[in-house]
């Protein structure tokens, strides 16, 4: 096995339980993103675009959609002779083994498959953030301070701290001390949940950490807070772009709103330089009827458009049914939306059928609340639901 | 379908799509928003069951090297099988004058006797449609015709296209056959699909090269009516004969229908081509659009109205395209208006400009212009 001078190491074995009926079938970053995507596609692509060709991805719950997409990699470039893509699952082997408790303790139970390409370094990556980010540029800084690890960081509004982990540093990037969620913030250099580590140092990390029963074996929580007070130089890295943790409902909902932002001041997927990778099915081009209406939105393809649709996001394979108003909302792949639907601020999951004249998303409260319809629903004719109602 | 190879014949046979087909063969001509021409034989192939297929090549064939890769979007791209890219015979030789395609097929006879396979699909990219082979070499099968020849019964001929007309008698026996006659009295079409034994298609070869005959559909099919037992079968799909740039832009524009749509992508199996990834395509707040076909990856900021879009297009504001084709990463200025046009790929139309083709007539503006 060649040495390689970097591993990533991809963790995308959450539930993302707060993403509720989305995640109950399958592992969050295999949530559907941006017409297009599902969030895995992002790290993925930043590791392809980032020239980093050796990705170990852990998984473990409900991974089967998400194994079957990965694959062998081939849609991000990643099937290399070697390194490349390989899922990493919990396994047992003899005198161990066991569910992955915690971040830091997934990488521990796979320290023999980065030992394989004998890195100098390790980045860990979250596979649920939408952003895009060179990667190979963080590492530069991380060489160029002599840093033990390197913590990507970005300002986050004052206001935001309290849903962050947030670190304090000094004049020269070097991480003081960290707070978690705090209410009193002294700082807003939010914790991106991305790490470099010069993977000798962190191995020993992880074992000592292993060997400690009272640790939830969590980056976070037990193996940065140790560094610091070991002294390591932790470095924090300054990102400044588009950076989303898309783990609420409301947060999915908002970053799709974003997309549909006047000249991509959001993210942009159209750049050619950046390019987000998918699995990218094969479909049809988009037809749009006649009375077709679209205003503001992003539309994929296989899609057949007959209705209204207005600042909404829809995927591939989405039908659209005369006099249907389609608001504010994103359509997952594969939904059939028949005839004389109204959906306002809703997200519908994949596959669904929405039946003649129901109307999704109604009331005029003042806070309107984004309403939710699972995977493989049927909503029967004429149905009404209230805004904020999760159906699945 | 195990015991079935394909082979796909580039031989443009005179047909010139003008401009379209200046820098490309017509295999590669895009078309309906997201394909190339040989996407559809080659998927009608693939999902009929066909693992082994050929594709000759002519001239011009850079872009379709391109596009076809290792034919890993066809599932070709196998251990044993799958695709082959089969090299021209003036390849090999300066100075060659082309005699026609039978020398194509003799310059890759290794490859044909090679194949394990007992039956053989030709089939030609000027020709599209959504079919399943399957029932078709069954029906060879059990007919025990040397040849079958796949054949519509037409409506419409245009005096501007090119067609290989059939007459056929009561027991579905092809009696005669004209390539591209002047007048056309017969309305059955061939569809450019022939079946047969592998050992018959080296027969023919041997036979035309040794009495120095070199055109596959002449010298081959039409005549040996009398040689061979080759039988028609009729198929009622909807098809599209490609052999002039008027008849080029009508199908792409007859795809604006729902129903012709329909047949073309939902029937017999996807349409499979090289994957491109561009995100969705983007509509803002200004767009105003009425009956077209996208492919991913365009911004869509003006009005478009009954046209084919290629992916990565820009509209600009205020910009109007109607009754138009408009091909891969080309740009629409602000406030520009088109109408019956079609853009090649890469073609900017600067602010302000306006073209205007005639619907029989469409005005085609070359790769890579600005206008």
């Amino acid at each position: 096995m060649s040495k390689k001078e970097m591993v990533a190491m991809l963790l995308a074995g959450g539930k993302g339980t707060r993403l509720g009926v989305l995640t109950k079938e399958i592992a969050k970053p295999a949530v559907p993103f941006g017409a297009e995507y599902r969030l895995i596609d992002f790290p993925l692509s930043n590791c392809s675009n980032s020239n980093i060709d050796t990705v170990g991805v852990l998984t473990q719950y409900e991974p089967l959609v998400l194994n079957s997409y990965i694959g062998n990699g081939s849609s991000w470039d990643l099937d290399r002779r070697d390194g490349g893509v390989t899922v990493l699952p919990p396994y047992i082997r003899e005198g161990g083994g066991s569910w992955y408790k915690g971040t830091a303790h997934a990488i521990y139970e796979n320290i023999k498959y980065i030992d394989h390409y004998d890195p100098d370094y390790v980045l860990v990556l979250s596979g649920d953030h939408i952003y895009k980010m060179d990667y190979s540029v963080m590492l530069e800084d991380h060489k160029a301070t002599n840093a033990d690890a390197s913590i990507a960081v970005m300002e986050v509004p004052w206001e935001d701290t309290n849903r962050f982990g947030v670190m304090i540093t000094d004049d020269k990037k070097r991480i003081v001390d960290f707070q978690e969620k705090p209410d009193d913030a002294r700082s807003n250099l939010a914790s991106m949940g991305i790490y470099i580590f010069n993977w000798p140092m962190l191995r020993d990390y992880l074992q000592e950490d292993a060997e400690n029963p009272d640790s939830s074996g969590d980056f976070g929580h037990d193996i940065i807070p140790v560094m610091l007070n070991d002294k390591l130089h932790l470095n924090a890295y300054t990102f400044s772009g588009y950076w989303r943790d898309v783990g609420t409902i409301k947060s999915y909902w908002q970053a799709h709103m974003d997309l549909l932002k006047e000249d991509n001041m959001g993210l942009n997927l159209y750049d050619r330089d950046w390019v987000i990778y998918s699995v990218n099915p094969n479909r049809p081009p988009q037809y749009l009827s006649t009375e077709a209406k679209v205003r503001n939105s992003m539309i994929n393809k296989g899609t057949k458009i007959q209705g209204e649709v207005e600042n909404s996001v829809i995927f591939y394979g989405v039908e659209v049914g005369r006099n249907t108003v389609i608001k504010d909302s994103v359509i997952m792949p594969n939904v059939k939306i028949e005839d004389g639907v109204y959906i306002n601020k809703a997200i519908i999951g994949q596959d669904s059928l929405i039946k003649n004249n129901a109307r999704i998303g109604i009331g005029d409260a003042i806070n309107y609340n984004v309403t939710v319809i699972g995977e493989s629903e049927t909503i029967i004719n004429d149905a009404k639901i209230e805004h904020g109602s999760i159906v699945g | 379908m195990n015991n079935v190879m394909g082979i796909l014949n580039n031989n443009p046979q005179g047909i010139s799509l003008k401009e379209l087909t200046g820098h490309r063969s017509l295999a590669s001509v895009p078309i309906a928003s997201r394909y190339r021409l040989i996407d559809f034989p080659l998927s009608n192939l693939v999902n009929s069951g066909v693992d082994n297929v050929g594709i000759l090549l002519e001239s011009r064939f850079r872009s379709l090297l391109d596009h076809i890769g290792p034919g890993k979007a066809w599932g070709l791209d196998t251990k044993n099988d799958g695709l082959f890219l089969l090299p021209p015979a003036h390849i090999n030789k300066t100075g060659h004058v082309y005699k026609g395609d039978i020398e194509n097929f003799q310059a890759n006879l290794d490859y044909i006797h090679r194949s394990s396979q007992e039956y053989v699909i030709i089939s030609y990219p000027s020709i599209i449609c959504n079919i399943d082979y399957s029932p078709i070499v069954k029906d060879h099968i059990d007919s025990r015709a040397d040849i079958t020849v796949v054949y519509k019964d037409l409506e419409t001929l245009y005096k501007d296209s090119h067609y290989t007309t059939i007459k056929i008698d009561d027991d579905n026996r092809i009696t005669d056959m004209k390539i591209n006659p002047d007048t056309r009295k017969d309305t059955r079409v061939s569809l450019k699909r022939y079946i047969m034994r592998k050992n018959i298609l080296l027969e023919i070869i041997d036979q035309c090269v040794s009495t120095g005959q070199w055109d596959f559909e002449k010298n081959g099919v039409s005549a040996n009516l009398q040689n061979y037992n080759v039988q028609g079968y009729e198929i009622h799909n909807y098809i599209a004969i490609i052999s002039s740039l008027s008849e080029y832009y009508r199908r792409n524009m007859e795809l604006l229908q729902p129903k012709i749509f329909n047949d073309f992508f939902n029937t017999n199996g996807q349409v499979f081509t090289k994957p491109k990834d561009e995100a969705a395509t983007k509509y803002t707040s200004k767009a105003r659009v009425h009956n077209i076909i996208a492919a991913n990856g365009c911004l869509i900021n003006g009005e478009v109205e009954k046209s084919v879009l290629f992916r990565g297009v820009k509209i600009g504001e205020n910009a109007s395209v109607k009754n138009s084709i408009v091909m891969q990463k080309s740009q629409v200025g602000e406030g520009a208006e088109l109408e019956n046009v079609i853009l090649d790929k890469n073609v900017k139309i600067t602010p302000g400009k306006k073209l205007k083709g005639d619907p029989s007539f469409p005005l085609i503006i070359d790769k890579n212009s600005i206008i």
